[in-house]
């Protein structure tokens, strides 16, 4: 049985932050496929395409037919657990400050065994297990096996929250409350435990109907934030950058306009102070505090989510500058990762298509409604994803990028 | 001659007898700038990001960048602003006669009415009630609006409820009077614009605009500090940026005001 989490203290001012290890990183560029499925939450292993079989780990040639031809393949999550490993000491610097650590060997139902991190709820040897690809603290694939049915406190378990990030317990910061999917979000966050969320707001002169809805969740608080000034975003770090654990920068600038429109450029120019300039602002102030506090006890800080078009994955001329914003944003979002990785700290985008708002009154249907963007938002913290893709439209521009980006270019270029 | 008025002018300035009274809000990245409906252009507001601090980017200099729009805190509005004014000579910041960049005031107090109401309009009456306490205004004078509006901050300031902004300014009447009747050289205001909130539904629309540009006038708005003038007999500087072909420029407006005691 998983010890639920207890709610964390305030922090010992007398007491010396830990600071973030990493468990090994090195991978080879194939086992990468791994990664990939990983990041989105898919369960994937290499599957010959000559002899059909499965094979683990992630290699060059089918150990059983030899066949170069070795694609990775969504395979069936079960397995039975053949034998238990309770790691209780060990020179690894990472794993020696969580042990004792559990680990199995698990036959899978495609037919490899592995070697896997294992739930504390998992039974002994011969039960049945449900894996999963994780990524770890330095963002690598691993796996991982749960019991096939849900447990009281599964979520607490310790193993398991070094996989994902959680929101119980952790205070988190919206960076645009105008963003139509604040409330949802904030609501959604309070419903998952989050023992605080920051709400930023620029421009606090300026009305906005969902101020009433925001003020009246329990644990939200308001604050400053206005992503196009450095200063504003500095003086709220300066105040909350050190309790913040997950930031979720709703930030977005819906301007259509024309190529060839004598403003665009004006319209570009916002729309990019907004978003890209916005996210290295925001990166700038609240990053650094962030990777610094990857360890910082249990609830210390985990993951920065990006909210992103999935057009910024393949222009759509009719939001054309909103595209291209979003493909700044994504590059930054990489760049970013790479920095908060190294305290252990995930950065998750999740691309959504179209948003049922305003801004997308003339875009046909299907449109995504902001609950179900911060729905997804949470499975994916909850999951430890790092790629989500909200609403039909983003998840068949997903689908279609991976089989052949040129056709999809054409096709939602037009 | 002229020589002899600056040395008296100089000597009352430094004596005290000359106070210089500053009517600018500070520019700041809070100061709350015209909001259009969100399809149309919008004002960059003010923005400061530095080059260096006397640090590795610049080690003994401090500096920064800016970014706004020209109507931005308080500012100056040039003919060529408004359509009524595009085709005037002269009607661009740049070609601005340096001349009209100081010139007397005359100062409506309205702020007990403002008080009262947001919506208040200065009107034809109001002028003729101040012209009978303090005289004809003079042709080529600042008229400026009085309502202490500069002392609300924030939200309150700008006013916006769903139907737009709120706040005080002149009727189209007036305007039509200042400019015609009594050749102002131009109309100031402690609000966000030279008109009235509600201003967009008034025949026609934006009066202060089409009056005061298209007679080649100038508009000064987000004024401080009018409650220390007197209603007439300060004298007005502002002087905006001299930008190629400018619609109009933030800037430093001061007010020099005799005092009538130490005199």
């Amino acid at each position: 049985m998983t010890e639920p989490l207890p709610k964390p203290n305030r922090k010992n001012p007398l007491v010396r932050t830990r600071q973030p290890l990493l468990p090994p990183a090195s991978r080879s560029h194939k086992a990468h496929g791994l990664t990939l499925a990983a990041a989105a939450g898919r369960f994937m292993l290499q599957c010959c395409g000559e002899c059909g079989q499965y094979t683990y780990p992630a290699r060059e040639a089918c150990p059983n037919c030899l066949s170069a031809d070795l694609p990775f393949k969504d395979a069936p999550t079960g397995g039975v657990l053949l034998s238990e490993t309770r790691i209780e000491v060990t020179g690894d610097p990472y794993f020696r400050e969580h042990m004792p650590w559990r680990t199995g060997l698990v036959r899978l139902d495609c037919g490899p065994s592995a070697v896997v991190h294992l739930h504390g709820d998992c039974g002994g040897p011969g039960s049945q297990l449900s894996l999963s690809l994780q990524l770890d603290r330095v963002g690598q694939a691993v796996l991982f096996a749960r019991p096939v049915s849900e447990t009281p406190d599964m979520e607490d378990d310790p193993q398991w929250r070094e996989m994902t990030a959680d929101p119980k317990y952790r205070r988190v910061l919206i960076t645009d409350g105008r963003s139509p999917v604040a409330v949802a979000l904030a609501i959604a966050l309070k419903k998952a435990g989050a023992a605080k969320v920051f709400v930023g707001v620029a421009d606090r002169w300026k009305p906005f109907e969902e101020q009433k809805a925001l003020e009246a969740i329990e644990g939200v608080e308001i604050v400053d934030l206005d992503l196009t000034s450095e200063r504003s975003i500095q003086e709220l770090a300066m105040d909350i950058g050190a309790k913040v654990e997950i930031l979720i920068n709703t930030a977005d600038h819906v301007r259509p306009t024309h190529l060839f429109n004598a403003g665009a450029i004006n319209t570009a120019r916002e729309a990019m102070d907004h978003t890209a300039m916005g996210l290295m602002r925001l990166a700038q102030a609240f990053g650094p505090v962030m990777r610094s506090r990857g360890a910082d006890g249990k609830t210390g800080a985990v993951a920065w989510v990006n909210v992103l078009s999935v057009h910024g994955l393949s222009n759509v001329p009719q939001f054309g500058v909103h595209s291209a914003a979003h493909a700044a944003c994504l590059s930054l979002s990489q760049w970013l990762r790479s920095e908060l990785r190294q305290g252990g700290v995930r950065v998750i985008n999740a691309f959504t298509g179209p948003l049922d708002t305003e801004w997308f009154q003339t875009v046909p249907p299907p449109k995504v409604a902001p609950k179900v963007l911060a729905d997804a938002i949470m499975d994916g913290l909850k999951r430890g994803l790092e790629d989500i893709y909200v609403g039909d439209v983003a998840k068949d521009i997903e689908a279609r990028l991976f089989d052949n980006p040129k056709a999809v270019e054409r096709e939602v270029g037009q | 001659m002229n020589g002899d008025i600056l040395a008296t002018f100089a000597g009352a300035l430094a004596s005290g007898q000359i106070r210089v009274v500053d009517l600018t809000h500070t520019l700041s990245p809070d100061f709350p700038v015209i909001v259009m409906p969100p399809e149309l252009g919008q004002s960059a507001p003010f923005r400061m990001e530095r080059i260096s601090r006397y640090d590795a980017a610049g080690p003994a200099w401090y500096w920064n960048n800016l970014s706004f729009g020209e109507h931005t805190g308080t500012h100056f509005d040039a003919p060529i602003h408004w359509y009524t004014g595009r085709d005037l000579p002269l009607n661009s910041v740049d070609t601005l006669p340096p001349s009209d960049m100081i010139a007397p005031a005359c100062v409506i107090d309205c702020s007990a009415e403002a008080a009262k109401d947001a919506d208040f309009l200065l009107t034809v009456a109001d002028v003729a009630k101040w012209e009978k306490k303090h005289g004809r205004i003079p042709p080529r004078s600042w008229v400026l609006l009085r309502t202490d509006w500069s002392k609300k901050t924030g939200a309150a300031y700008a006013n916006l409820l769903a139907d737009g902004a709120h706040t005080p300014g002149p009727d189209a009447e007036v305007m039509r009077f200042l400019v015609g009747e009594r050749e102002i050289i131009g109309f100031g205001t402690e609000t966000i614009g030279t008109d009235a909130g509600q201003a967009g539904h008034f025949s026609p629309p934006y009066p202060a605009h089409h009056y005061l540009h298209g007679a080649g006038r100038y508009g000064l708005q987000c004024l401080a500090n009018l409650d220390q003038l007197p209603a007439s007999g300060a004298v007005i500087v502002s002087a905006p940026l001299k930008i190629q072909n400018g619609s109009g420029s933030p800037l430093r407006v001061l007010a020099l005001v005799q005092e009538r005691s130490t005199g």
